[in-house]
């Protein structure tokens, strides 16, 4: 029977921990009571991108979007808008600039300057229906390239998209294909790389658990065009969720004859088996990944020899990142010229970031190389909230640095982000406002590293620590200015002779807060403050001037340390005060700051 | 196809091969470039990042010990740049670092001392960054090697080497980042992990990380408690090796000034180990005898190395039945020390102290062995190395090389050149060949059996003893005894008689020797070097037959018997039983 309306559900990473498998729960139940479960459609689908409204509700075909769903409201949807035909106005978006409620996806400013090549299929199908990936030209691609192309044809194809790795090397996905089919071997191997290690990064597990399929095909027609009959997808075991979407992907695909011996009733054969990770950032790196399948400690080996002349049991190796993959079928679909013809000369195509921090709208975005970091921020991020100011942005996660104020008029590609310092990375992307510490930005992801650390060279594995050790002094109170310059020569020691990329590229944070937030250090170091805040033992609460005597944040304080009569400038009180910062939070004229204060020297 | 290629390293033009790494190519040139974690064929993963070098001006230092030359590449091995980044590499190094170089095995030959001095490494930031706390790993309840995470600096040379000597794989990297330690797996100590104290991971070490099991102090008390009389024996490949320690070139015999420094030392009677070698050659050679008389069981494998006991226990208990039951000659000699001579001085075997300075580590867990006294007391009761006998006579400020030279008196202290041999691989069977052909033969039979000499990883070789072929052969190695024993199951060729050493080229490059810097060790064939200084005392030797040691045959005369006698069963002879490493773990 033809359904007449579609209920999408957003199973993303964050609508499923906010109960979406209730809320589809709840769906099913009112359905029935009213009879309606026949002419209405349920599915869960991928991530829809605006994560900060979720979970997510959209209604097809009017595509009314509804946010902050919960089980509860399932009943009037049901009633008001599936039974009657009315939309449930308190759970759609307010825009902010007129206050005007947007009923419909297309409205949403959101997605007005996103291009969702990666993330086609997310949100628009049930990852575990095979069918309605095939219904999305699935397989097409594949079916093509099986009929029509020669394997060179191929990956001349991929190497005319301009496609680069989407992991973050940025390597021409085309010219890697190119190596491992040029390296005379009579096996050959793919690999997928889902190992997705940075911290507040989910592009990658969106795809998985999205749009499985889609790498499926990918890998499949790399190992077409190399010369490989066999995939690895290996998959960090914190993806629970990735890993169970894949094996019923790959089960559907080896039903339908998709996967495994003559696809397409030609000679090729090509199965893919999943292999899990075991909690390690570092197997995230192509050699430390291979040694991983092999079965040995995830520890990365030279390059040279490179993974596509020697990699996976000393076969040549074609190892991409997810969403490198997840571009390769719509590449094949709709032409190298279209896709080369989106972005910039040197970077085409899109790229997937996940926006994180102080940021109004947090989630996943998709947008054409080229996009300025304003107006992925502004106009699609939705800007800072609580009325802060734009601090910094960080790009590249535990590898890269920070973008500030001045360079956001930058259009995003590989080679701008590297020219500021930063770096592309797997598109994590933080933005910070001034109640953020650069010095406890850069402590953060040096903590990070130096935990993931393998161990195996001495600059990263001593070298870190010793970074990460002057940062704590420094942050607690015990720092010189002596400090600062052993923390940057160290930091150019490590970059300059690590043996692998994670130790290459874990200063990256460091250096680049010492370029540009210097004087924050200085003030960590020399007047012992912290100006965000953040940092507890240097953080001395001050209530300024414009103070108006409202009184919030002696109603905020958990211990009651500000006194003050209505109308007049409030007092903090330093010894009882613990630093917990609810004050600063609650006061509406942005009062309250951390100052430098007299004090003991300290011995 | 190798070609030259034209390169320049600090402004000197150099030509090179193109299969030569910057690191080969300089040092080949004679330039220095720092290296610690690099050792040709056994490991050679790039790690330490210490040989950072600039490669065409770019700051992205490569590491010379794996980066390949190229023509016209423009290296630069020292500037302030470089000299900076190995300074710092070397300081971070020494912030981990037990410094005890007063007390350390490795006081005269640490690669890392060395490389901290000649970088004029001064701080090791301790003073900045507080105490180092407990050692992550330390193990010294084997009794033969001790690991010392405090002295690693986890250059993985140790890792590679276990694997590619013994394939056994003992050591490996635990934990993670800062808190790696290399030791067993799942916080085993060393004798629960299958190791088979065979030392190579000492050997491969460049500080002091890995060592024996230092029992010099217990040698010192003993010399100083007047109730006790010292007595000390030491084995053929000491001799040939022991003046490295003190600067000799390798493979000089230095048997006269090394039997005058432990008379120095306060050793109350001096024996040599070669005098029981000739005796083992006895009974091994009657038991030998016997087994081809009963047509088996064969092969009979050689019984004296531990090393290879250790794996024979742990590996392949199946082959047990096939192992001589005669012990060591270390044992043999503890067992006459501790009975016929005691006798012999009047003395009661408990106020006895045995010492024995052996090539090598696992003789110091043999010694312990239950079946290896008697009464309460061990035949053997302190094993030293040839490094600590070293360290003792340094220590005492004897001039070694200077010493003059002596030979020892007394009744276990004569020895012909066949007793001597044991030391190198194949020896043990050259030497037992003299004895069994002769003897079997009943006629003068020839002395030299020079197929069985030589480093190759198994020899073998067919003699026609009696009229029929007796098939033979000679394994060294932890990996050549895998490979042996599995050709031997599948290809169902019948040995008669196998010599087996844990050591890749017996007992003269045991666990205990000199360690060399790990660049002689690539370029020089110490072996063979160590071995000829043995081959060569054989043949300058009258008597080079086991049999025809009258102080053996004396020995039989007045107190064993006869070869395979109740009495040398009692004394001379031993079991094995099979074990299992990691018994914890289901």
């Amino acid at each position: 029977m033809l359904e007449r309306i579609h209920v999408l559900i957003c199973g993303g990473t964050g609508c499923l921990s906010s109960h979406a498998k209730d809320i589809k729960k709840q769906f099913e139940i009112e359905l029935e009571v009213l009879g309606l479960k026949d002419e209405v459609g349920l599915i869960m689908t991928g991530c829809f991108g605006l994560c900060e409204k979720g979970p997510v509700v959209i209604l097809y075909p009017d595509e009314t979007f509804y946010a902050h769903v919960t089980p509860k409201d399932v009943k009037d949807i049901c009633e008001e808008h599936i039974l009657k035909g009315r939309i449930v106005d308190r759970l759609t978006i307010t825009n902010p600039l007129n206050k005007t409620q947007v009923k419909n996806i297309n409205q949403l400013v959101f997605y007005a300057k996103q291009k969702r090549i990666a993330l086609r299929n997310c949100g628009a199908i049930d990852p575990m229906n095979i069918y309605e990936y095939i219904a999305k030209d699935g397989y097409q691609a594949l079916g093509h390239v099986l009929m029509n192309m020669t394997p060179q044809e191929v990956v001349d194809e991929v190497t005319r998209s301009g496609l680069r790795g989407r992991g973050g090397g940025g390597f021409p996905t085309g010219k890697k294909w190119q190596f491992t089919k040029n390296t005379v071997s009579s096996q050959k191997y793919v690999i997928c790389n889902a190992d997705e290690g940075d911290p507040g990064a989910f592009m990658d597990r969106a795809i998985l658990e999205g749009d499985p399929h889609s790498v499926l095909e990918a890998m499949a027609i790399c190992g077409y065009a190399i010369g490989s009959n066999q995939g690895y997808i290996y998959v960090r075991a914190e993806y629970p969720v990735a890993v169970e979407r894949l094996e019923i992907a790959i089960n559907q695909a080896r039903e339908l004859g998709l996967l495994g011996n003559n696809l397409f009733e030609s000679s090729f054969s090509f199965d893919i088996d999943i292999r899990l990770g075991a909690g390690a950032f570092v197997c995230g790196e192509e050699t430390a990944l291979i040694q991983s399948i092999e079965g040995g400690r995830g520890m990365p080996r030279l390059k040279p020899p490179f993974p596509a002349i020697k990699g996976l049991w000393g076969y040549p190796t074609n190892v991409n990142n997810v969403e490198t993959f997840a571009n390769v079928p719509v590449i094949f679909l709709k032409g190298a010229t279209w896709f080369k013809s989106i972005g910039t000369e040197k970077s085409s195509g899109t790229k997937v970031f996940a926006l994180g921090g102080k940021i109004v709208n947090t989630g996943l975005v998709e947008v054409p190389m080229g996009t300025t970091l304003r107006e992925v921020i502004f106009d699609i991020g939705g800007g800072i909230p609580n009325k802060r100011k734009f601090k910094a942005v960080q790009t590249g996660g535990p590898s890269g640095g920070c973008i500030t104020e001045k360079d956001l008029d930058t259009k995003i590609d590989f080679e701008n982000l590297t020219a500021l310092g930063s770096m592309m990375g797997s598109g994590g992307m933080i933005i910070m406002d001034e109640d953020n510490c650069m010095v406890d930005v850069a402590r953060f992801y040096l903590d990070f590293t130096v935990d993931e650390s393998c161990g195996k060279c001495t600059p990263c594995r001593e070298g870190t620590k010793q970074m990460l050790d002057i940062l704590n002094r420094i942050v607690e109170g015990y720092g010189t200015m002596k400090d600062i310059e052993e923390l940057e020569k160290l930091a150019y020691m490590v970059k300059n002779t690590s043996l692998c990329g994670l130790g290459q590229t874990a200063p990256n944070p460091v250096l680049s807060t010492l370029k540009h937030f210097k004087d924050e250090y200085i003030s960590h170091v020399i007047d012992k403050n912290c100006k965000a805040g953040v940092c507890r033992e240097l953080t001395h609460f001050v209530i300024e001037d414009n103070c108006i005597g409202c009184g919030k944040c002696a109603r905020h304080c958990p211990v009651n340390a500000i006194t003050g009569w209505m109308k007049t400038k409030h007092v903090i009180d330093l010894d009882a005060c613990i630093k917990c910062g609810a004050c600063k939070i609650a006061c509406p004229v942005h009062a309250i700051s951390s100052q430098k204060i007299e004090q003991e020297v300290f011995l | 196809m190798i070609s030259n290629v034209y390169l320049k390293i600090n402004g000197q033009p150099i030509i090179a091969k193109s299969n030569e790494t910057i690191l080969k190519a300089a040092e080949n040139h004679g330039i220095f470039i720092p290296r610690l974690c690099f050792m040709e064929n056994i490991h050679e993963e790039g790690n330490c990042r210490v040989c950072s070098v600039k490669v065409n001006g770019s700051h992205q230092l490569k590491p010379a010990c794996k980066t390949f030359v190229e023509e016209n590449m423009d290296i630069i091995t020292d500037d302030l740049e470089i000299y900076e980044t190995v300074r710092m590499n070397l300081q971070l190094l020494s912030h981990k670092h037990q410094f005890e170089c007063f007390n350390c095995s490795r006081e005269d030959d640490c690669e890392f001392l060395e490389l901290l001095r000649r970088y004029s490494v001064e701080d090791t930031l301790s003073h900045l960054y507080g105490d180092l706390g407990l050692p992550q790993y330390f193990s010294n309840s084997s009794g033969a090697i001790s690991i010392d995470s405090a002295k690693c600096i986890l250059c993985g040379r140790c890792v590679s080497a276990c694997e590619h000597y013994t394939g056994l794989n003992i050591l490996n990297y635990n934990h993670r980042g800062t808190e790696t330690y290399v030791g067993p797996a799942l916080f085993h100590a060393l004798e629960d992990s299958g190791c088979i104290y065979c030392g190579k991971c000492i050997q491969s070490c460049p500080t002091g990380a890995l060592r024996e099991k230092d029992d010099i102090k217990k040698v010192e008390f003993a010399l100083r408690d007047p109730s006790k009389t010292l007595i000390v024996q030491v084995a053929p490949s000491v001799r040939a090796a022991l003046g490295e320690a003190f600067g000799l070139p390798i493979g000089t015999n230095v048997e006269g000034q090394m039997f005058k420094a432990l008379k120095e030392l306060g050793f109350d009677e001096i024996m040599d180990t070669n005098f029981t070698a000739d005796l083992t050659i006895l009974e091994e050679g009657t038991e030998f005898i016997s087994r081809l008389k009963n047509n088996g069981p064969f092969p009979m494998f050689t019984s004296c190395s531990p090393g290879w006991i250790n794996y024979l226990e742990l590996y392949e208990p199946e082959l047990i039945p096939h192992v001589s039951s005669c012990k060591s000659p270390q044992q043999m000699a503890g067992a006459l020390i501790k009975t016929h001579y005691a006798d012999k001085l009047g003395l009661d075997p408990k106020n006895i102290v045995s010492v024995a300075i052996m090539p090598c580590v696992a003789k110091k867990q043999e010694a312990k062995r239950p079946d290896m006294g008697r009464d309460g007391y061990q035949d053997v009761d302190i094993v030293l190395t040839t490094r600590e006998l070293a360290r003792m006579i340094k220590r005492r400020k004897l001039d070694f090389p200077n010493l003059e030279p002596i030979k020892p008196f007394g009744l276990l202290a004569s020895y012909t050149g066949a007793g001597n041999i044991f030391g190198a691989t194949g020896g043990v069977m050259e030497a037992a060949l003299r004895t069994v052909t002769e003897i079997l033969e009943d006629r003068e039979t020839p002395i030299d059996f020079k197929e069985l000499r030589g480093n190759q990883d198994i020899k073998e070789a067919t003699y026609m003893i009696q009229g029929k072929p007796i098939h033979v052969a000679v394994v060294h190695g932890g990996k050549a005894i895998q490979t042996f024993i599995e050709e031997m199951k599948t290809s169902k060729k019948t040995y008669h008689f196998v010599e087996v050493m844990g050591c890749t080229g017996g007992c003269i490059n045991g666990g205990g020797q000199p360690i060399q810097h790990a660049t002689v060790q690539e370029k020089v064939d110490i072996r063979s070097l160590r071995a000829s200084v043995l081959y060569q005392i054989d043949a300058k030797e009258s008597i080079r037959k086991s049999h025809l040691n009258p102080f053996v045959k004396a020995l039989y005369a007045d107190f064993l018997g006869h070869p395979n006698s109740h009495k040398s069963h009692e004394l001379l002879h031993t079991h094995y039983e099979k074990r299992q490493a990691y018994q914890d773990v289901k």
